[in-house]
């Protein structure tokens, strides 16, 4: 009676799951992976809407870190991977989970920090001194230490500026393991050094004491790609619908929407499908 | 379904039962036949309920052997209980009978009528809604008895059921009790209270620290007890 | 949601998309209480009235289970469900029902290990005259539940309110997908991580209020049931 009464729920769990499949199967919908900072910034609010109107179809954003987003990728639990770590989406592309990557836009990094700017860092247009004075000064420094295109990025510049971040890392250094909104929010609480994208500082509302310290460095351009996942490694790839918004994201349309976005009347992203 | 087997004569061979390291019944043989209430008699811890229950298949003893109609196995669907301490559903009092006849395979359409009638025999016909929980000791006992003849049973045993019940309270039962012996049910009672056995009694066993050491009708029990225990209990002294 | 409004305005507005994410955590937590029960409630009376050897290691085990951290669960029926894992041609991850089978996992033992314990409890008193009635095992489990279902509702209001207040399971089950799998708690989180700090919190007055109603639901269902049976 256990046994049966056990069964009769997980198959009529099963059907129901079954039942919802089939019925997603239908309508006209796609899996994009993509990183939390891009979904932060508001920008999938702004173009989602109008490749509904012009397609027909429904775009499911899974917004998680970098990393993850791959993964998810190449889990084959998403349609279309969009975001902005080139290095390593053209790993995922040798490996054969991509079909090919698109460059789509750009946005920039900026460092912010407390207004009391304890590395003497504010108005540079330096980056790596900034780096450098902050890890001379041990003045506070929030990462987000989860392997996402941001973080990724901060390593990079540590990199570029000499440190070896692993060694020089003291408790002025917080890793904090987490997404952007969360970095910042630790970082307004502990009036500490974070480089944020410029997209998520804009619509951040929590400020506290921060204000942007260094930006404009080429240094710290941010560029996002796209990618379609390879049927040919998953199957249940929706190869017709994710390509459609691989293309609208690449067509004058799809670039213009993405221009058009702005926050207090800054633009966000620069589109660059089709610079060399 | 009715079982068209009889659980009678139930009769114990040499029964014995050990429960803790100590011996609660010792070489018990006794036959429980039809007729008259057999009444089971004997000082506190004598081991009487231990000897009802292995009666009921309630338990089984360690050593000698049970049998039923002949059947050393056999499920109680024509036997029934009545514990010292009746336990109530946590519903209605008609509830608790009515649960009484689904066990026992009474057919669905009859059952409302039934459980009417049953309460009326045993007085509770005015609280058949009542939470059978609130019901007071008396009327729990009562209603512990209309749930067991719910059952339509052969053999009817009762653990002491008057003993914390008041005189009024104790009339009644035993009025029903006699009201069921006298529509062929066996009635196999255990008791210590002389007057009980008295008003009630066909055959009286005196049970005195596990064994069995009197058996006889209760006129010659009382008048002509043979053992100086059952004379002692007779007299109302102490059996040691 | 609407930038800029704060949580009260959003619900006197009627706006959409919060009564969707309302909704959707209300489905999602009371469909896993309900699959959960269904499984758990047998399972726990089972293992009142059965003896067997492992019997307690299977009991503490259960218990133990009850403090799973959700974003274990989370994790473990990602890896089931995900396309790469071997119950991956369902295709449900990141979708409704993914969620309520990775709550109703994650509820399961709860719900079993109280239900064991009031049962045991009420065989106790009820063994005898269960026994002496021929009550088989299947209507010792059925009266044992009916009986106690006072008590078991309490399990199951601790069951739900575990699954409605957790984030971990369903955010990585899910995806916290826009209009699609967002619920209450994961959309807490994402104000929080934007930094709408005052949106957030106003949600989760709304949630904490949503909570207390079903509990007091529940307790005037109680009174009531109780009051009939008592006449």
């Amino acid at each position: 009676m256990l046994r049966r009464s056990f069964l009769f729920c997980l198959s009529g769990l099963l059907i129901l799951a079954g039942a919802m499949s089939a019925s997603m199967a239908e309508d006209r919908s796609i899996n994009v992976a993509s990183t939390t900072s891009t979904q932060d910034s508001g920008l999938f609010g702004h173009i989602l809407p109008l490749f509904k109107q012009k397609t027909g179809i429904d775009v499911k954003v899974i917004a998680q870190g970098t990393g993850q987003a791959l993964d998810t990728a190449r889990r084959g639990d998403a349609d279309v991977v969009f975001v902005h770590a080139k290095a390593q989406e053209e790993k995922f592309l040798e490996e054969g989970f991509g079909v090919k990557r698109f460059d789509v836009m750009y946005n920039d990094f900026v460092l912010v920090g407390p207004k009391s700017d304890p590395a003497g860092v504010a108005g540079s247009k330096d980056i790596t001194s900034a780096f450098k004075a902050i890890r001379d000064k041990q003045a506070p420094f929030v990462s987000r230490g989860d392997k996402s295109g941001t973080n990724l990025a901060e390593l990079k510049l540590w990199k570029e500026a000499g440190i070896d971040i692993d060694s020089a890392k003291g408790p002025w250094y917080r890793d904090v393991g987490q997404g952007m909104g969360a970095a910042l929010n630790t970082a307004a609480a502990m009036n500490a050094y974070v480089l944020s994208d410029r997209g998520t500082w804009l619509s951040f509302k929590n400020r506290d004491d921060l204000e942007i310290a260094v930006e404009g460095d080429k240094r710290l351009f941010n560029q996002y790609g796209v990618m379609l996942v390879n049927p040919a490694k998953h199957p249940n790839v929706k190869v017709e619908l994710g390509q459609a918004f691989v293309d609208w994201l690449i067509s004058p349309e799809g670039q213009a929407a993405i221009a058009a976005y702005k926050i207090d009347g800054q633009q966000l992203f620069f589109p660059n499908a089709h610079d060399s | 379904m009715r079982a068209p087997l009889s659980d009678l004569p139930l009769i114990l061979d040499d029964v014995s039962f050990r429960a803790g390291g100590a011996v609660i019944l010792d070489h018990v043989s006794l036959s429980i036949e039809p007729g008259y209430p057999t009444l089971l008699v004997g000082p506190n811890g004598a081991g009487k309920s231990s000897l009802l229950r292995i009666c009921m298949g309630l338990a089984r003893p360690t050593g000698g052997t049970v049998t039923w109609g002949g059947r050393p196995e056999s499920r109680p669907l024509r036997r029934a209980f009545v514990f010292q301490r009746p336990v109530m559903l946590r519903r209605s009092a008609a509830a608790n009978v009515a649960y009484g006849l689904r066990q026992a395979g009474y057919p669905r359409r009859l059952r409302g009528s039934r459980v009417q009638e049953l309460l009326d025999r045993v007085g509770l016909l005015d609280y058949a809604d009542r939470a059978a929980r609130s019901l007071s000791g008396g009327e729990q006992q009562k209603l512990a008895l209309a749930r067991a003849l719910a059952r339509d049973p052969e053999l009817l045993f009762l653990d002491e059921p008057t003993a914390n019940l008041d005189p009024a309270a104790t009339r009644s039962v035993e009025e029903i009790i006699l009201g069921a012996s006298h529509s062929g049910i066996k009635v196999v009672m255990a008791s210590h209270d002389p007057g009980q056995i008295r008003r009630l009694a066909g055959e009286v066993l005196l049970l005195v620290r596990g064994s069995l050491c009197e058996r006889g009708t209760a006129a010659e029990f009382f008048d002509s007890p043979s053992t100086s225990e059952a004379a002692a209990f007779v007299r109302g002294d102490f059996v040691l | 949601m609407t930038e800029g409004l704060s949580a009260w305005q959003l619900i006197a507005s009627g706006d959409a998309a919060l009564l969707a994410i309302v909704r959707l955590s209300l489905v999602v937590s009371l469909s896993a209480v309900t699959c959960a029960a269904l499984v758990g409630l047998p399972l726990g009376a089972s293992l009142a009235l059965t003896r067997f050897p492992g019997r307690t290691a299977l009991i503490v085990l259960l218990n133990g289970f009850m403090g799973l951290p959700p974003v274990v669960v989370g994790l473990a029926v990602f890896l089931l469900l995900s396309r790469s894992g071997p119950l991956g041609s369902f295709g449900i991850l990141f979708t409704p029902p993914a969620m309520i089978i990775a709550q109703a996992l994650l509820v399961l033992p709860i719900i079993a290990a109280l239900a064991r314990q009031t049962i045991e409890d009420l065989w106790r008193e009820y063994r005898d005259e269960l026994t002496a009635m021929d009550v088989g095992s299947v209507g010792r489990i059925a009266t044992l539940l009916w009986d106690s279902r006072f008590s078991l509702l309490t399990a199951l209001l601790a069951g739900f309110g575990r699954a409605i207040a957790e984030v971990g399971t369903v955010m990585i089950v899910g995806g916290n997908i826009d209009g699609f799998t967002r619920t209450m708690t994961t959309a807490i989180a994402l104000e929080t991580s934007k930094g709408d700090l005052p949106l957030a919190l106003g949600l989760g007055y709304i949630l904490i209020i949503l909570i207390l109603t079903i509990n007091a639901a529940a307790w005037g269902l109680r009174v009531w049931s109780e009051q009939r049976v008592n006449g």
